[in-house]
């Protein structure tokens, strides 16, 4: 059947090239990024936490220069406290001393809760995929923290302090390689003391779905409503190692899983070694 | 000589859309559009054929006309419209009809373009912020919607790999906004105040639906096999959507969600399907760059498909529904076939 008859002139030069990319309209009312961080949240949270980073936990840094002023790079640190008190004070001393966006990775379980999950989205929390830290590290070429240990070193109780948890399967080793990007280790002493854990309830854990139930020194001093967000004024040290680059070519498909472990291994040790170091210089827990 | 292209579902919004793009196209000959209900858009030279929603007939329809493309855009995506039965009788059944018509042994058919939707990757709180096309999801599908979408791909990669010399592009569309595209977004942002999940701010995409048929259009005539997102660039908060839109939401209890709506689409006020919950809840992205690497550019990004979208239903609201157009057997019988009509270039 033959083609119906042209009516406009335009039709019989028909345009066959691709249309040069512009910039297209993007009408956005609101500064949410495609992670879900708000700049505007950002600083809000950044003028009101300032105090506590400075005042109550006087957080102070050694070896703060071994962070690279650019490129990716992934942030490793011991985990403590029943509410983490770690994560914010290295992510906003980072991003106050040298200005740079640390892009906290956290447990899937976070996105689950509401406003939780909504709330550290806004602020700057990334849920822990190897998919998104790929894309941060090689691609957007950003720092990326993570806690190896994961819930495991929150969950630990008082006498189990400053004792390294496994480092999961050493994902973050994987992720760091796939990348091309350097470990840079961090040892922090001060937040297993902040709100440090009595004991759990593990039939309320259970009944939840949470990873655990504490009750901490927290509850007993400030009560269960403040004690569950209040921190005790621990002094809050943090030491940066040496950063560790791998010899591998990125972007491959797999990485040796023996290489991996013994990575992960060597950095929970060198990390533990620390962190005994920074107790044995330690005087108080509340003055440093 | 010209293409030969075969639409299904021609009677619903896509196969319409696609159907006029193709008939600007002078590269393409003819164009036999299938389907169970008539067309809704004029159409100058699209030869309509009724066929039963599983396409029984397909293998006579592609052996007497010898097509050589198969643009697949009757998949259902809208779980509110349709049954179980439905889903399962026109997505899985009738694309297996299809694909047995397609690749039948003296078949014409190089190239196949099948309209999927991101709905495959689900959507849960342990999903990746992108969802590139070769991920798989992370949870098993639980809605009929999903399990059927799911069961076509499956179907399609088969025949993809029994049929080498035929080009099978899939495409898989995350929320269409546009000025006449009718979904269940669009049905929430029209109400007078918009549903939300208290606690909940998820990023959603959207991709505008003059990009939906550009893309298929595109994959058709520059042959491009495998699967690929179509997405327009960004995300915004579901609160920024509503907003751009004018309207104020409405938070829904985090907990039982599903049971808190219930009453509501009983009462044929708002129907959300647990798809589309899981949506409020948890968002969704898919990586978009795979297409665009193929040569493909958007026209729009996911904010400017909200904007275009809110400006149409401000129009809309002012001048009320237009009268849509009609299909005449007759009349359109006239204008193809009679000998009366001059039809000389």
């Amino acid at each position: 059947m033959a083609a119906s008859k042209t009516t406009t002139g335009g039709a019989l030069v028909p345009i066959r090239t691709r249309i040069p990319p512009e910039t297209l309209p993007n009408p956005r009312r609101s500064d949410v990024d495609e992670w879900g961080r708000s700049e505007r949240a950002r600083s809000l949270a950044r003028r009101v936490y300032d105090p506590l980073y400075r005042r109550w936990f006087r957080a102070e840094w050694e070896g703060l220069e071994k962070i690279p002023v650019d490129g990716g790079a992934l942030l490793v640190a011991n985990h403590a406290a029943a509410i983490p008190s770690d994560a914010p004070v290295i992510m906003h001393g980072i991003e106050t001393e040298l200005e740079r966006p640390v892009y906290g990775l956290a447990e899937h379980l976070f996105k689950a809760l509401p406003f939780v999950g909504t709330g550290w989205s806004r602020l700057g929390g990334v849920a822990a995929h190897p998919e998104n830290a790929y894309r941060l590290l090689r691609e957007q070429r950003q720092l990326v923290l993570v806690f190896p240990e994961g819930a495991k070193g929150t969950g630990k109780t008082y006498d189990e302090r400053y004792q390294l948890r496994r480092f999961g399967r050493g994902g973050f080793v994987e992720i760091a390689m796939r990348a091309g990007v350097p470990i840079v280790p961090i040892a922090v002493v001060g937040a297993e003391e902040s709100m440090p854990i009595l004991f759990k309830v593990p039939a309320v854990s259970k009944a939840l779905g949470i990873p655990y139930f504490p009750v901490t020194a927290n509850h007993l001093l400030f009560g269960p409503l403040l004690g569950s967000v209040a921190y005790l004024p621990a002094k809050f040290k943090l030491r940066v190692l040496d950063p560790i680059s791998f010899d591998v070519p990125p972007e491959q498909e797999r990485y040796s899983k023996s290489r991996i472990m013994d990575e992960a291994e060597s950095i929970r040790v060198r990390l533990q070694e620390n962190l005994y170091d920074m107790l044995r210089t330690r005087r108080s827990v509340w003055f440093g | 000589m010209g293409r030969r292209v075969l639409i299904t579902g021609i009677g619903s919004f896509w196969g319409g859309r696609v159907a006029q793009a193709l008939e600007q196209d002078p590269d393409v000959e003819m164009i036999v559009g299938l389907g169970v209900d008539e067309p809704q858009v004029p159409l100058e030279r699209t030869e309509y054929v009724r066929a039963d929603q599983s396409y029984s007939i397909l293998a006579r329809i592609v052996r007497a006309t010898q097509v050589d493309t198969i643009l697949h855009t009757f998949l259902i995506v809208d779980s509110t419209h349709a049954t179980g039965r439905q889903l399962h009788e026109v997505n899985v059944i009738g694309t297996m009809n299809l694909l047995a018509a397609a690749g039948a042994p003296d078949s014409s058919v190089r190239t196949v373009v099948v309209k999927s939707s991101t709905l495959v990757y689900g959507s849960s709180y342990q999903d990746p912020a992108w969802f590139k096309e070769e991920a798989n999801r992370v949870h098993s599908p639980k809605t009929r919607v999903e399990r059927s979408l799911l069961e076509v791909e499956d179907y399609l990669r088969d025949f993809a790999e029994d049929n080498p010399h035929v080009v099978v592009s899939l495409l898989r569309f995350s929320n269409v906004l546009g000025t006449d595209i009718e979904t269940p977004f669009t049905k929430m942002l029209q109400l007078p105040v918009a549903p939300s999940i208290l606690g909940f701010d998820p990023l959603l995409q959207f991709v505008h639906e003059v990009d939906v048929v550009r893309s298929i259009e595109y994959v058709m005539t520059s042959q491009v096999p495998g699967a690929y997102n179509v997405s327009g660039d960004g995300k915004l908060p579901w609160s920024e959507v509503a907003s751009i839109c004018g309207q104020r939401l409405v938070p829904l209890s985090p907990v039982l969600t599903g049971l808190a709506v219930a009453p509501l689409g009983m009462l044929g006020l708002l129907d959300l399907p647990p798809e589309l919950l899981a949506l409020l809840r948890y968002g969704r992205g898919v990586d978009n760059r795979r297409l665009k690497q193929a040569g493909f550019s958007y026209r729009y990004t996911s904010a400017g498909a909200v904007e275009s979208f809110a400006e149409a239903s401000r129009l809309r609201k002012t001048l009320g529904d237009q009268p849509g157009y009609r299909y005449e057997r007759d009349v359109e019988n006239f204008f193809r076939h009679s000998p009366a009509v001059l039809r000389e270039v």
